[in-house]
Formats: structure tokens, C-alpha cells, sequence
């Protein structure tokens, strides 16, 4: 309580958040989705212990804001880097930050193996649908006929496949112990995102396996969208293809790697 | 051996042959000494997983054969850039493609010269028996600590599966530096340890590359290892590194016993390369013959190292099955260049 005012503070930055501005777009979800991964490190007050392994995209510069200790990797491979800090740093948190073309196509490989081997890793795996930092181009997650800088006439599903449902296929592996998708669209399902990342990072503070959190998610400069019709899309054509909802939590799961 | 001995206890790595012992020997030894075995799944994961584990602070090693070090390249020039250590075996093939899996040094300019993107080195070392697998391993993982660097061994299908004396010895740890750049989580440290390779602000990307290209110039200038026999009264000096080194070793020998002068700079180190050892060979010899398992890759090395007025030959066949080199052939390419 402030002695002076006689208010307490109820809300302030997470302590594993740097105080600085980020470099994100009007309206990008990084921000928040950064702010509900730290908020996790902070309620398990595992800061002290948790180390960072930042992706090739927007989120290339998690080490710029997390207050945590990072390792830049390269694309795709975060989950193969994050296996060989962990394996070495067993009581550590380690946590990757990917994004959709960074997890979902150059590196499906990695993400796999890590999670087949029910690595002790928490996976948070932002969905927007496109590759933010390279102009917006096509993207795995890219919804059927949604136009892009390389599908200018639309995703073609007969030539360019269909958006990867990642969570629903990491829940497919025995070696996944959590897997979950949430959206930060709107307050509600903020909170329920909050949830799912802690919940994400409980299993791994009781060493109970490989979580994985996909958080769809809004790039409003690469859309063409302003923020809240971004929003809306989220809500209007992502949820409906790319269901939220918890795909797997074996909450009996013990030990992994 | 020598890795474990080395303090090594973090494994990642992919069947391939001819290296497969590796792994075979590391998925035994490591679980009973408290260490990690991981056989990923692909080359491109295990070096990611040798970027970790070393970002992390530890020993770690991958090995790896010619295709399977092509696949390791991207995360090789990440740990160049990020200034990690660890160690990569690569017991070569013939190539280039799936080519075979006999003795071969075609691997020579992807070593040596970068092999990745972003112009970067490696520390590169070539044994040529079993005693300096052993042996170079260890010093491998000391100057990789010391300097930051990855440090590549590089043999091939002879050293890597032949059987030989080995006197195995203690090994003893060097004075090196503290890792405190490792991550670990930030515990009580005020300044956070970012593992990395982007620099994006005026000027950093610059500075950070003088300040490799400053350790690979102190490399040459403190850590090159070469074998000289024979040069104070060679007229020609033979130069080989790795399995050719042994095929000329006897050439050489069969040279001396007709009378003929010839000596030998075997590179231990390829890079950093022994280039004052030719320098300083060829003020008296003036001729000096390359043998490589190759069609023709450390000449060009050689080549700038001699002084101004020797001649550099070369003697070498691709490789591929049946094109090992044997001494008798090789003592013929010498009598060419040096009379009795």
C-alpha cells in the first residue's frame, strides 16, 4: 500500500518483463501474448531459473523484453535448441516462443521430435495466420482463399495444401502431455489464454512433459486491417477453422526429458 | 574417448556411416557417467541440440559424416556467430552427393573456408591415427572454450574405423575461462546472458565480425600445429595432412632410403593453416609436392603460403572406391620432382 495515496497497486508490469517499449505494430497481439507468458514466469516465481528461446521472426527479439536469460536460434529449430539447453539445465524453465511459419513449416521437423520425445519444454506457438517480419507472405496456418503477398488470388487449397491444425497434431503424440488452443482477440479470452500458459508452465515446473500452447492471434499491418478489425477476424474466420480448446492435458503424465 | 575424457557428457547425433561408432560408443558410455545421449532426428536438429547444450555452458559434441555436415552448416554458422564452442567430428566421404563412403579429403575448402554462410571459421583439426583422434579431441574442446569458436575434426573412413595402438592418458584441464556468458537462468546476475547472432544497430554487426575475425588472427598467430620432419636438408618437401599423410609417410620413407631429399609438413591444424611452416621450408627447398584424397584443395593453401620462388605441385584422385593412393605410387609422383 502506498503510505501517502492509501491505494494499492493491484496491476502493474510483470517483474519478468523489462520495462521498455516494444517494437511491435499498432494493435499485434505479441505484446500481450508476451505479457501472459511473463506473467506465468512470474506466478511460479521461477523467473531466476527460466530461460528463453526466441524464434526467427517479430518474436526474434524476445531478449529485448523478457527479463529473462535467452537463446537466439535459428528458424525453425527452437524446440531442438531449447532440447539441448534443457538437457543440460534440467531444473531450468525453458520456454520457446515461435511463430506459425517458424514452427509450422521450416521447423515441423523439430517441433515433432521435441514433443514426441516428451521433451520438459513449454512451446508457445503464435498463430497469425501469415509471416509477419518478411512482408506477409503464405504462411502454413494460411487460411483457404485468403489472399497474401504470395498467394495474391487467395490460398488455393488444391495447390498450396491446408492450414496445419498444430495443436490437434501435437495432441496426436504420446510424448505431449498439454496441448491447447486460445486466442487474445477479446478480454474473456485473454483470461482463458492466461490460464492456458500457466497451466502450460505448471507441467513443466512439475516436470510433467512437453506443453504446447498455440495462441491464434492478429497481424493487422500484414492483414491490412486496422486493430479491431483484426480482432474481429480472429473471431470471425480463424476460431471457426482453428477451434479453441484444450486437444490433450494428461495431467498423469510424469517425468519427461 | 577423448571427449569423455575431455569432460564431454552432452551427445547429439544422426546414423550415418562411417561415423556411426560415434554414436554407437557415446549411447553407451554417456547414460552410466550422468550424461545425455540424443539420437535426433536429422542433422539439422542435432546441431541445434550442440547449440543449446553449449549455449547452456556445457562439453558438448555431434559428429557427423560429409552429407550430414552439409545439413549442420546453418547451425554452424549460428554458433560461429553467437561465438559458441562445441565440437563437430566429421569422418568424411566421397561426394559430391551421396558419392561413397571411402577415404576422403573433398571435405577440405567446406572445412576450412567456412562452409557455412556469413564468413565465419572454424577451428579445423586433422589426425591421422587413432592416437591423435584421441588426443586432438581433447585439445579440440580446449581451444574451442578458449577462443569461442567451433572446432571441427576432420577425418576420414582410414582414421575413423581403423584399429591401432592408442596409450589412452589422464586428461588435464587447462587454465581456461569462466563460461559466465552462459544462460542458466538469471539467478542473482544483474545482467542477463543473451546467446545470439543479430545485431541490427549502426555499426554492431561490424564490430561484432573484426571481433572474430580478431580471434581467427590470433589463431594464427598462437595455435597453429603441424608435423616437420626431413626440412633442413629437404629439396623437396612433401605436404599431406590426415590419412594421405600416412600413405606419403611411407612414400617418403622409401624417398630417404634412395637417397633422395625429402621432407614432410604434415598440418595438424587446417585452420588456422601452417603457412610460416612453408614459408619457411621453402627459403631452402624450392620444390614442394601436395598429396591429397582429392582432385586438388589445401594447394591452394600451400600455394599461398611458399616462398615466391618454389614450385608447388600436386599429386591427388578424387575419391571414390579404388582410389586410394598407395605408396608406391606416391614414391613415383615424388621421384618426379626429386632425383637420387
Amino acid at each position: 500500500m502506498n503510505m501517502t495515496t492509501g491505494m494499492t497497486k493491484v496491476f502493474d508490469r510483470p517483474l519478468s518483463l523489462q520495462d521498455v517499449q516494444t517494437h511491435f505494430c499498432p494493435g499485434c497481439h505479441h505484446g500481450t501474448i508476451h505479457r501472459l507468458v511473463a506473467e506465468a514466469i512470474d506466478h511460479f516465481a521461477v523467473q531466476n531459473r527460466t530461460i528463453g528461446v526466441a524464434s526467427v521472426g517479430c518474436s526474434v527479439f524476445l531478449y529485448g523484453y523478457f527479463d529473462v536469460d535467452v537463446v537466439e536460434a535459428p528458424h525453425g529449430r527452437a524446440p531442438a535448441v531449447a532440447t539441448g539447453v534443457k538437457r543440460v539445465r534440467k531444473d531450468g524453465i525453458v520456454f520457446t516462443y515461435q511463430g506459425d511459419g517458424d514452427l509450422a513449416a521450416i521447423g515441423t521437423s523439430e517441433i515433432i521430435h521435441a514433443a514426441n520425445r516428451g521433451e520438459a519444454l513449454t512451446v508457445i506457438f503464435v498463430n497469425n495466420t501469415t509471416y509477419g517480419m518478411t512482408g506477409g507472405q503464405m504462411a502454413p496456418t494460411t487460411l483457404p482463399g485468403q489472399k497474401t503477398v504470395t498467394s495474391p488470388y487467395g490460398r488455393n487449397t488444391q495447390t498450396d495444401g491446408y492450414p496445419i491444425r498444430m495443436a490437434e497434431l501435437l495432441a496426436g503424440l504420446e510424448g505431449t502431455a498439454y496441448s491447447v488452443r486460445v486466442a487474445v482477440n477479446n478480454p474473456k479470452n485473454v483470461l482463458q489464454a492466461g490460464k492456458a500458459i500457466k497451466k502450460a508452465f505448471e507441467y513443466q515446473v512439475q516436470n510433467r512433459g512437453f506443453s504446447f500452447v498455440e495462441v491464434l492471434s492478429a497481424c493487422p499491418t500484414n492483414w491490412g486491417m486496422n486493430p479491431l478489425k483484426a480482432n474481429e477476424r480472429v473471431g470471425d474466420e480463424m476460431i471457426p477453422y482453428f477451434q479453441l480448446g484444450t486437444f490433450k492435458e494428461d495431467a498423469a503424465k510424469q517425468g519427461g526429458n | 574417448m577423448g571427449a569423455i575424457e575431455a569432460g564431454c557428457r552432452y551427445y547429439f547425433g544422426y546414423p550415418i556411416t562411417p561415423q556411426s561408432d560415434i554414436p554407437e560408443y557415446m549411447s553407451r558410455e554417456l547414460p552410466a557417467l550422468g550424461g545425455e545421449f540424443i539420437q535426433a532426428e536429422s542433422e539439422v536438429a542435432s546441431i541445434n541440440m550442440l547449440l543449446g547444450a553449449s549455449a547452456a555452458g556445457a562439453r558438448a559434441m555431434t559428429s557427423s559424416s560429409s552429407p550430414g555436415i552439409s545439413l549442420k552448416q546453418e547451425g554452424l554458422s549460428y554458433m560461429a556467430g553467437s561465438e559458441l564452442p562445441g565440437l563437430i567430428v566429421n569422418i568424411s566421404r566421397s561426394g559430391p552427393g551421396l558419392g561413397g563412403i571411402d577415404a576422403s579429403q573433398a571435405d577440405y575448402f567446406q572445412s576450412v573456408k567456412g562452409g557455412g554462410h556469413g564468413g565465419y571459421r572454424l577451428i579445423v583439426l586433422a589426425p591421422h591415427s587413432v592416437q591423435e583422434m584421441y588426443d586432438l579431441t581433447m585439445l579440440a574442446f580446449d581451444l574451442s572454450d578458449r577462443y569461442r569458436i567451433p572446432a571441427l575434426l576432420l577425418g576420414d573412413s582410414v582414421v575413423g574405423q581403423m584399429k591401432e595402438a592408442l596409450i589412452p592418458h589422464d586428461y588435464t584441464a587447462p587454465e581456461l575461462p569462466e563460461k559466465g556468458w552462459a544462460v542458466s537462468g538469471k539467478g542473482s546476475r544483474e545482467k542477463l546472458n543473451v546467446v545470439k547472432s543479430l545485431y541490427l544497430g549502426d555499426g554492431e554487426l561490424e564490430a561484432h565480425n573484426w571481433r572474430l575475425h580478431r580471434k581467427y588472427a590470433q589463431l594464427q598467430e598462437s595455435e597453429v600445429r603441424f608435423e616437420g620432419t626431413g626440412l633442413e636438408d629437404a629439396e623437396l618437401v612433401v605436404t599431406a595432412f590426415g590419412s594421405a599423410a600416412r600413405i606419403a609417410k611411407t612414400a617418403i620413407r622409401m624417398a630417404r632410403e634412395t637417397g633422395r631429399k625429402v621432407g614432410l609438413i604434415r598440418p595438424i591444424t587446417l585452420f588456422p593453416f601452417p603457412e610460416a611452416a612453408f614459408r619457411g621450408a621453402t627459403e631452402t627447398a624450392k620444390k614442394v609436392l601436395c598429396i591429397e584424397l582429392n582432385a586438388g584443395q589445401m594447394v591452394e593453401d600451400v600455394r599461398l603460403s611458399v616462398g615466391r620462388d618454389a614450385e608447388v605441385f600436386f599429386y591427388g584422385r578424387p575419391p571414390g572406391a579404388g582410389s586410394l593412393p598407395t605408396p608406391e605410387e606416391l614414391f613415383t609422383q615424388i621421384c618426379k620432382y626429386c632425383e637420387a
